[in-house]
């Protein structure tokens, strides 16, 4: 009975304009969605709003801590795109963002209580070429043996997961840690600099941005950017017109690798200032939903971080004001995407209603 | 070919004023039709014309939005093609509804009502294809199958349930024309037995020389209805388009030059177990001449032009040579620098990319034409890339030059590809890749699907392309086409070339012959060579 009074119907055309409202029907919804959770809980939503949307953005401090948590997000997502963009299906920014991490901190334990700015540039070069060697391993065997770089990508998130702890434990413990497993505290000249006192905001939000250009210019002026969207629409006619699918995925893959390697890097020698188990804040995974709710557009990454931090640091608030469990910025997150999609199919279909 | 007119005759089918819109366009507008025992009745009309639709109503696979449709008087709704098999009517499509992933046994198994025992259906199957000529082999897999085979596991699966009614769409483009000939031996067969027969198709000959009654479609309406042997095609041509056919200006060649592509003895296995191979393929093209190659589908075209495209290189250079350069193992870039164009027979997806603007899908083949700027020619674009990146005014220069000289009907240069017509996108796609001005140029099935004037728009195109001194491959299996615009015509057949002829020196029925493989074989296939 129902299906005779509403249906889905296929449109002529993918709609432009829903393919952009639909991420903010999402963010809407989502909201919504916070809303309604925390009434079931048992909290007052309207104080629940505030304290996980507004709070934690109402004084300097807390939007440097909105840009800071904002920065990784927009380098990784803008690396992932660039392959999501070529269909190459990158889900292991988090492992490649550990190894970027891990990479940057040994050049900054090698370099322990010695000076100078070759330091962090040693380390911008560590971060970036350990991300992307993690990442060569799903490039290496998706051209040489075709497996799926979905798969490999993601199960080498755990194999990293595991490589730094083993480290953290053993071969870059602190040993004047009293055992915990954390490397030394970094020295100065292996810290990042801040941007604006009073705030934990450093260089690496004016890198992030050079990132969002460069990668805008490349998606969307350059040849291979272009090579790269022709392979994820239609592979037959990037073959046709002579692209190497074995490049775009080279190519997709290290673009993303680097990227989150980069962005580990900035997080060791920014706001964490050592290495630690919990090196990653879930960051590598929290971007593909970043770089999905940006339509895989740079312009888009930077809002779409912006939100994400938010979240971030609205789940902090409500641990601490509202009694919420931790897993609660989770919870909006997987709202967020489960609503993207959901409004998404609406960029190939319409309701309609009445008998067909 | 005139029906007996005795009061006797029932009709088996009537529409009256059948509409069905769909989002985009009024596909069928107050269509009615009344179709007798025993008739073979044709629908005419160009392609987009709403042929095919109306069939899909008959045959239940979509609703009409109103309007009437009698079975034998009386008034039905044929909810699904399963409900259509019971009533007796039968169809085999244009676009095939089969299973890829079965075999032809279990295909045919899956449209009869009951349980069947596969082995009796096999012999069945084997029996009704040997009686009509249209070998299939029961056992193989759909997957595997070329489009002439599938089509031919459609009629026969047709024809194994005995239908009142038969709907064949567009059935004999990939057959040979002798195969044509007993395809219209059995249908006149089935007619005399009883069974109704609605042919669509927009061929003029063919409907001529085989229906007893013609309804023509325009636009999605009814423009009028005739007895086809009382017609002419001109007269036919009129209601079909709606203005006179358009006639190719086809001179002989003139100066022939050097020789632009030059095949040495190309063999290939075919990765595919049901693929064909290609036996020792020699040939030469030399500039100002257009090479026609004849044959049905799945008879090595689809590998050798995949060995011509560079889409899968082969193993040695010395196999192909473009204007001189050995270039067998090389990537399609590579064969494009040496001034070959490539128009594949999928536009869309292949050919195009579909998301992509008109813009977008320019630059894709046209991105490193080694063109100046500064020249006066409009039509040449500038070099599109610069340091490796996209110089946007130059390429959307050559997308307006290929929308405006080759009347691509759009939305401007920003369209993406699939909003665009077949006939429009290939028009676009033709253009892109002549007025890169190619030294040779390939192109496969270049009007399939495109209607009259689109088609005879593009064969002129390639009559002028050769006139200006290139070389210009066809392989087509519409040998009509290939008989309106090739200068030398070869036929293709289970993996090998025949030696080509003259046009002046063959005729339909020669190459017809040729087309099953029964070419002499004393000449070798030197005398490809051109001389």
């Amino acid at each position: 009975m129902f299906k005779n009074i509403v249906r889905l119907e296929a449109r002529a055309e993918s709609s432009h304009l829903m393919s952009y409202a639909s991420p903010l029907i999402a963010i809407v919804l989502m909201m919504v969605g916070g809303l309604i959770l925390f009434s079931i809980l048992g909290k007052n939503p309207i104080e629940g709003f505030r304290i996980f949307f507004i709070n934690p953005i109402s004084d300097i401090y807390g939007l440097g801590e909105l840009l800071l948590k904002a920065t990784p997000l927009m380098i990784i997502a803008t690396g992932l795109a660039i392959g999501f963009r070529a269909n190459v299906w990158n889900i292991g920014a988090e492992g490649q963002f550990i190894m970027g991490g891990v990479a940057a901190s040994a050049v900054a334990l090698y370099f322990y209580e010695s000076d100078g700015i070759h330091i962090l540039i040693c380390m911008v070069i560590a971060g970036g070429i350990g991300g992307m060697l993690w990442a060569a391993i799903p490039a290496f065997l998706k051209t040489r043996f075709n497996t799926n770089e979905i798969l490999v990508s993601l199960m080498l998130v755990y194999v990293a997961q595991l490589a730094v702890s083993w480290l953290v434990h053993g071969p870059m413990i602190d040993p004047e840690g009293f055992n915990f497993p954390q490397s030394r505290m970094f020295e100065e000249s292996a810290l990042l600099p801040i941007l604006i006192d009073g705030t934990r905001l450093n260089a690496a939000f004016m890198f992030a941005l050079s990132v969002l250009l460069v990668g805008y210019v490349f998606m969307y002026r350059s040849f291979l950017g272009f090579q790269m969207q022709v392979a994820g629409n239609a592979s037959d006619a990037a073959r046709y017109a002579g692209f190497s699918a074995k490049r775009m995925v080279w190519i997709g893959l290290l673009s993303g690798g680097s990227m989150a390697g980069l962005a580990g890097m900035t997080e060791v020698s920014g706001p964490m200032g050592q290495l630690t188990e919990h090196v990653s804040n879930n960051y590598g995974f929290a971007a593909i939903i970043v770089a999905f709710v940006a339509r895989l557009n740079p312009i888009g990454i930077f809002f779409a971080s912006l939100l994400m931090a938010l979240l971030y640091l609205g789940g902090e608030q409500g641990q601490q004001y509202m009694n919420l469990p931790s897993s609660i910025s989770n919870v909006f997150q997987g709202m967020l995407l489960i609503f993207l999609l959901g409004s998404d199919v609406f960029i190939n279909y319409r309701l309609k209603w009445g008998k067909p | 070919m005139t029906l007996k007119k005795d009061s006797q005759t029932r009709v088996r089918l009537e529409l009256s004023a059948i509409t069905k819109t769909y989002p985009a366009v009024i596909a069928n507008d107050r269509v009615s039709l009344t179709v007798r025992q025993g008739e073979i009745h044709a629908v005419l009309g160009e392609n987009g014309a709403g042929k095919s639709t109306l069939m899909k109503m008959i045959y239940g696979v979509t609703k009409p939005d109103s309007g009437e449709i009698k079975w034998q008087g009386e008034a039905i709704q044929v909810e699904n093609p399963a409900q259509a098999r019971s009533l007796g009517i039968g169809m085999v499509f244009q676009h095939f509804s089969l299973f890829e992933t079965l075999s032809v046994v279990q295909n045919v198994a899956l449209s009869l009502p009951d349980h069947q025992n596969l082995e009796g259906l096999a012999i069945k199957i084997k029996e009704v294809s040997d009686r009509y000529g249209l070998p299939v082999d029961p056992q193989r897999l759909v997957h595997a199958l070329s489009v002439g085979e599938r089509q031919r596991v459609e009629i026969i699966r047709c024809l194994l349930q005995n239908p009142k009614l038969l709907i064949m769409d567009e059935p004999t483009s990939v057959l040979t024309p002798q195969a044509v000939h007993k395809l219209f031996d059995t249908l006149r067969q089935l007619a005399n037995e009883g069974c109704s027969i609605l042919y669509i198709s927009h061929k003029l000959d063919e409907i001529q020389s085989l229906c007893h009654v013609a309804t023509v479609l325009r636009d999605g309406k009814v423009t009028g209805s005739c007895i086809p042997s009382q017609e002419t095609p001109e007269s036919m041509a009129r209601l079909m388009i709606g203005k006179e056919l358009p006639i190719c200006q086809h001179d002989t060649p003139s100066e022939l030059g050097e020789v632009r592509l030059k095949l040495n003895s190309l063999s290939q296995n075919s990765d595919d177990p049901f693929g064909t191979s290609l036996h020792g393929i020699s040939f030469e093209i030399v500039a100002g001449e257009i090479f026609g190659i004849a044959g049905v589908s799945g008879n090595g075209q689809q590998e050798l032009l995949y060995a011509l495209s560079g889409e899968f290189p082969l193993a040695s250079d010395a196999l192909i040579e473009v204007c001189g350069q050995a270039v067998g193992s090389q990537s399609p870039d590579v064969r494009r620098q040496a001034g070959m164009g490539f128009v594949p027979e999928d536009r869309l997806g292949r050919g195009a990319v579909p998301q992509m603007s008109l813009s977008d899908n320019a630059l894709l083949t046209a991105h490193s034409s080694q063109f100046d700027a500064s020249q006066l020619d409009p039509s040449k674009p500038g070099k599109m890339l610069k340091n490796g990146m996209i110089q946007l005014s130059k390429v959307t220069q050559f997308a307006n030059n290929c929308i405006t000289k080759f009347n691509v009907k759009c939305g401007g240069a920003k369209s993406v590809a699939q909003s665009l017509s077949g006939g429009n996108l290939q028009k676009f796609i033709m253009a892109r890749e002549i007025l890169q001005a190619p030294k040779l140029l390939v192109v496969a099935q270049p009007t399939w699907g495109v209607d009259v004037g689109a088609a005879a728009f593009i064969r002129q195109q390639l009559i002028d392309l050769r006139n200006t001194g290139a070389a210009i491959l066809v392989i087509s299996e519409e040998l009509e086409e290939l008989f309106e615009i090739s200068d030398r015509i070869a036929v293709m057949a289970n993996g090998r070339l025949s030696p080509a002829k003259k046009l002046t020196d063959t005729n339909i029925d020669e190459i017809g012959v040729w087309m099953s493989g029964m070419w002499p074989k004393e000449k070798s296939a030197k005398d490809n060579h051109h001389v």
